[in-house]
């Protein structure tokens, strides 16, 4: 049995960052990438109902990017993944989420798990989208925003908790094979030993290409997008009147400001 | 009908303010797009239509379904069915936990233009231009849809203005299609305070996030909080770890500072989810060591510095 956790490289910026000649993305030199950080507690969950099992589960990581994405597979062969998937194309470049999440349904299919997770969303680019458009093409059902689960791998149906907003949680039973995308904090990630790292290091990373996974290059990519970038560009942010000094000056200008809202407010 | 098709936001009988700032949304396409219809999902749509007769509505659909509480293939089955009876340009739902759950799947399924977290749209030479952030909110993102005959919007909260002015918009049923759900809504669970703080009513709020590092570090903003007399708040990773309990934490799926004039972040970068429950606040102070957080683009005054420094001088003062 399966359990299939897609992954995201992400990339933060680097100081003084600028963007690329086309004004349509930042410069690639500037970005620092990493593991998506929902992605460590999506593995994570995967990885624990793996260890609670009676019977064998593999868990398999897998993500759509060139071949520095690599990295991030390995740091999840390291945290528990048994193997690892990684698809690219020169035609997937420019791919918005629901081209991503139509290679995605293309590996879940070929794999046939019992579950497919995902992170609620990417710390970079945010769009909340990826897992619950995968599941539209694998036409799975699907919950986001799982902060609590309740699953043996094989069984029909799994109960979980739904985070929403204001401190206030929902719970609902769900129908399996499904995909789920989990929350912050649904468990606690594991750090990945000395060892795991250096076995990760060994295990082979698959790769698959679009042609093996029936799909052409007009399913992905711009064509295979339902949005576009026309242009990036740096906001024009409000920014805070800096206090400046010494530590000792800064604090009191700060001792300042709270004395003079206790004085408004007495 | 071209236009634009809301889709109002209810949970447990009441509807979500966001409702009614997708209606203040709207209005930014209104003159290039038609008219502005919302549309009421539930068990008991009828209820809720005085709560979304404002100005700038011209018509509310009421789409009676069986589930009283939202679930993904009900929605999909119903915005489904109204956009191919509608035809709308442009869809806006709420960038909320909910829609989370069925637009892209929505999006996917009916090949429509579709973005999330939007901020800002227009038309640019007639076409449609959304906005959104990129990496981390550090770049703002403009995005078209071309060749897309309806756009379907997924709206970023507090950005747009509720509309105050009631007015009487048209009523009309829309027969939802009969769907077989797949997920079951069970039982809704507070959170449990786990101590008896009030962020929500509290005036003065001292956070703590990420930079403070470790959990032994809590004390001392503890201690600090208490010697300045404010409230001790807290951004997400640190209620993950349980260094503080949710009841503390500030931000989208936690607490909303609604009463709070002074808020003081100190070692919180500023997640998009954390401004959310804060960045109304009239006077905002952010600590941080990075100069570049994003803490600094909502806060009145801002220290780049060491934060554990600054707390040791301010403990001092008081």
């Amino acid at each position: 049995m399966k359990i299939l956790v897609a992954v995201k490289q992400v990339a933060a910026l680097d100081e003084d960052f600028t963007i690329r000649e086309d004004g349509r993305d930042v410069d690639a030199e500037f970005l620092i990438r990493d593991l998506n950080e929902w992605d460590d507690f999506s593995l994570e969950e995967a990885v624990k109902i793996k260890e609670a099992a009676t019977d064998p589960v593999e868990v398999i990581a897998f993500s759509v990017g060139p071949p520095e994405v690599d990295e991030s597979l390995r740091k999840c062969l390291a945290k528990g993944a048994d193997r690892a998937i990684r698809v690219w194309d020169a035609a997937i470049e420019g791919s918005d989420p629901i081209a991503i999440a139509r290679v995605l349904a293309a590996v879940t299919k070929r794999e046939a798990p019992a579950m497919l997770f995902a992170g609620v969303q990417s710390s970079d680019q945010a769009f909340a989208a990826t897992g619950i458009a995968t599941a539209a093409f694998l036409g799975w059902p699907h919950a986001a925003v799982v902060s609590q689960l309740s699953y043996s791998p094989g069984a029909k149906s799994a109960i979980f908790r739904r985070e929403l907003e204001g401190g206030l949680l929902q719970e609902a039973q769900i129908q399996c094979p499904a995909v789920l995308t989990i929350q912050l904090g649904i468990n606690t990630p594991r750090y990945a030993s000395l060892r795991s790292i250096k076995q990760a290091a060994a295990k082979p990373i698959e790769t698959l290409s679009l042609t093996e996974l029936d799909l052409a290059a007009g399913d992905v990519g711009e064509a295979g997008s339902a949005s576009r970038v026309r242009r990036m560009y740096m906001p024009d942010k409000g920014r805070a009147e800096l206090i400046s000094g010494d530590v000792a000056q800064q604090a009191q200008r700060l001792a300042e400001i709270i004395r003079e809202f206790k004085g408004a407010a007495s | 009908m071209s236009g634009v098709l809301i889709i109002a936001e209810q949970r447990r009988g009441e509807l979500r303010p966001v409702s009614l700032e997708l209606i203040g949304a709207a209005q930014s396409l209104r003159g290039s797009s038609g008219e502005v219809a919302v549309a009421v999902i539930g068990s008991a749509p009828e209820r809720l239509t005085d709560a979304l007769a404002f100005q700038g509505v011209d018509e509310i659909l009421t789409v009676k379904v069986t589930m009283a509480e939202f679930d993904p293939d009900t929605f999909e089955a119903a915005v489904g069915a109204l956009i191919n009876e509608r035809h709308p340009d442009v869809v806006m739902v709420a960038h909320s936990v909910d829609s989370f759950g069925y637009a892209a799947a929505l999006a996917a399924k009916l090949e429509l233009g579709f973005a999330t977290d939007v901020f800002k749209v227009e038309r640019i030479d007639g076409e449609l231009v959304a906005t959104r952030g990129g990496y981390g909110q550090k770049v703002n993102v403009e995005v078209d849809f071309a060749g897309r005959t309806t756009v379907l919007l997924a709206m970023r909260g507090n950005v747009y203005k509720a509309p105050e002015q009631r007015a009487s918009p048209r009523l009309s049923a829309f027969a939802a299609p009969p769907t077989s759900s797949r997920t079951t809504p069970r039982e809704f669970i507070e959170l449990s305070s786990g101590d008896d703080v009030d962020i929500a009513a509290a005036e003065f709020i001292l956070t703590i996030g990420r930079g403070i590092g470790e959990e032994a570090k809590v004390a001392q903003f503890r201690e600090l909080a208490d010697a300045i007399g404010a409230t001790l708040g807290c951004s997400r990773p640190i209620a993950d770890a349980g260094w503080l309990p949710k009841s503390r934490q500030v931000g989208q799926s936690g607490k909303t500072a609604s009463a709070c004039k002074l808020y003081i972040a100190m070692g919180v970068s500023g997640a998009i989810q954390h401004l959310a429950g804060m960045k109304h606040v009239a006077t905002i102070v952010a600590v941080n060591s990075d100069a570049e957080a994003s803490i600094f683009g909502v806060a009145k005054y801002g220290i780049v510095g060491d934060i554990f420094e600054i707390a040791e001088e301010l403990r001092r003062c008081f």
